[in-house]
């Protein structure tokens, strides 16, 4: 792990607009998150330190209720924290005395899909450069268009309405929504989680093709370790309540990744380290929601 | 072709009719026996030359209609005008929820009509009091819609707007507005019949024209089958009054209609 001097936030800040298309390297400091409801503090998550480089793709994966999605907020800026930093790029977005400021460096695709019902794949897709004033209405949809195509000839659907979609294909649209921002990293929060297994597969095969056409930083929720080592270089594992990091596990697996690699000797041996801590963190988790029951 | 549906209302109203005649003239009830049967009416509602006065021929029917007409619809504009912001506000902005809440909570029990004496004072009037009375369900059903609509809207689309640059002016117009319509037609379609519902009873006490008044003054005159016809015509105004917003929810929500019909 690497710190982040202020020296080197003071240089980055110098060459942002150097960086500012090539960056995307996300720095968590001793992140902490403590929600005060009713009086009885509940420490969600604890001294998080995550380090992610421009371009990669990291999955952090727990148990429900570890904290992950909590994490994520933060990130993307819909939630305070408690303690510690976050950087993007060495620019500081997140600290204790800071409001929370969303914004398109930092798109979330959403666990239940949340493109907006009333507006079609087009308006949807163009939405984010249209409000930001980067691109008119006419350009932006001209741009929309385009990714779209490159995205598996989803500009077939340009015209329909969400509902109109199968649930694949409006989360593949929404990352499209995501992508035609630019955004210096993409948070993705349990995004194939109501999926079924034929389609979840699909979906990756998707994301891994669109993950190698925009080569941006990707931070990836989810619960499902098999899942997790596919897609990512990196896997963090966080430990349940207060989530804290548990283990990082290096993905050696080369690229393109394939279907036929989730029987490879190298996946099954990487699947076989995490599953221990993973299965123990589930375990734990899961044996206090039975004393809670009770 | 008239499909099976389009008998079984006919069938219906039918039997409807068949059950009334059934019970005037039939049942051994004294009391009974006053009320108007369907032919009855049907003949005085068609006839030219109207026995009490009032029929599709004449020129005061349509004045009785096209006066409670004005009052709903100056009433429902009204509430439509004033409900709905006020709704959005209050879904938007959670001191403004808490300012109004309790007061609309004081306020919406008072039935319609106890505010008619005090409605007349304060207009000086009966035609505004009318309309003010209607006015008053009108605007409770559409501002505690609006609201419903507005807190029911799911966050993430608030933090998806919020991630896409969306300032707070566009996620009042992206995501507030068109995320609460579904509700507020729905608070539209209820204050529409709701104040058909008061504008009769508000004719009643107080008014020179309307339905409401019709029949009033029919019961007063003992014209019993023009009870009966102005009671049909509210019926049937009121109906085509929310069907007409039904449709023009419809036109306007045409991501859910398409959704509707993809799931059926």
């Amino acid at each position: 792990m690497r710190m982040v001097s202020a020296a080197t936030e003071l240089a980055s800040r110098a060459s942002r607009s150097k960086e500012a298309s090539a960056g995307g390297y996300l720095t968590i400091r001793n992140v902490g998150k403590t929600y005060d409801a009713d009086g009885t503090c509940v420490e969600a998550l604890k001294n998080c330190s995550i380090d992610v480089k421009a371009g990669a793709f990291v999955a952090i994966v727990g148990p429900s209720g570890c904290g992950k999605s909590t994490l994520l907020n933060m990130i993307a800026g819909f939630d305070t924290v408690s303690s510690g930093e976050i950087y993007m790029d060495g620019r500081l977005v997140a600290a204790p005395d800071l409001p929370p400021q969303p914004g398109p460096d930092r798109v979330v695709v959403f666990q239940n899909g949340a493109l907006f019902p009333w507006k079609t794949v087009l308006e949807n897709v163009s939405y984010g450069p249209v409000r930001q004033k980067v691109l008119t209405r006419k350009q932006a949809k001209k741009r929309a268009i385009d990714l779209l195509r490159q995205c598996g000839g989803l500009d077939a659907v340009a015209g329909s309405y969400p509902a109109q979609l199968s649930s694949g294909m409006q989360r593949r649209v929404e990352v499209v929504r995501a992508l035609i921002n630019e955004p210096k990293v993409l948070l993705l929060d349990e995004p194939f989680r109501a999926m079924d297994t034929v389609s979840k597969t699909t979906m990756h095969q998707h994301l891994l093709e669109m993950y190698r056409i925009c080569r941006k930083t990707i931070v990836f929720i989810t619960h499902d370790l098999e899942e997790a080592i596919y897609l990512a270089d990196t896997v963090i594992v966080m430990t349940t309540r207060p989530g804290t990091i548990k283990h990082i596990i290096s993905v050696t697996l080369q690229r393109p990744r394939l279907p036929k690699m989730l029987f490879s000797h190298d996946y099954l041996e990487l699947k076989r380290q995490a599953a221990e801590s993973v299965h123990a963190e589930a375990r734990k988790a899961f044996d206090r929601g039975e004393r809670e029951q009770a | 072709m008239p499909n099976r549906r389009f008998w079984m209302m006919w069938f219906g109203y039918l039997g409807a009719a068949g059950l009334w005649y059934a019970s005037v003239k039939w049942l051994p009830i004294a009391s009974f026996r006053r009320l108007p049967d369907p032919f009855t009416v049907i003949t005085e509602w068609l006839s030219p030359n109207p026995k009490y006065g009032i029929s599709i021929f004449t020129h005061p029917y349509y004045l009785h209609i096209l006066h409670s007409t004005y009052r709903a619809i100056a009433a429902f504009l009204l509430a439509t005008l004033l409900g709905v912001p006020l709704g959005i506000c209050m879904g938007w902005s959670r001191h403004f929820h808490r300012y109004a809440t309790s007061l609309l909570g004081l306020l919406r029990p008072v039935p319609p009509l106890a505010w008619v004496p005090l409605a007349i004072l304060i207009f000086s009037g009966t035609e505004s009091a009318v309309i003010f009375v209607t006015f008053l369900v009108a605007f409770f059903a559409t501002t505690l819609n609006t609201v419903a609509g507005v807190t029911s809207i799911e966050p993430d689309y608030f933090r998806a707007s919020a991630c896409l640059g969306a300032s707070r002016k566009d996620i009042l117009f992206d995501v507030i507005i068109p995320g609460a319509m579904p509700n507020i037609f729905t608070g539209l379609q209820i204050a529409m019949g709701a104040a058909w519902f008061s504008l009769a009873a508000g004719e009643m006490i107080a008014a020179q024209y309307g339905l409401g008044f019709l029949i009033m003054e029919s019961y007063n005159l003992i014209q019993f089958p023009t009870i009966v016809i102005a009671m049909a015509t509210l019926g049937i105004v009121g109906f085509l009054s929310s069907a007409l917003i039904r449709m023009l929810g419809n036109r306007l929500m045409r991501w859910r209609e398409q959704s509707l019909g993809f799931a059926g």
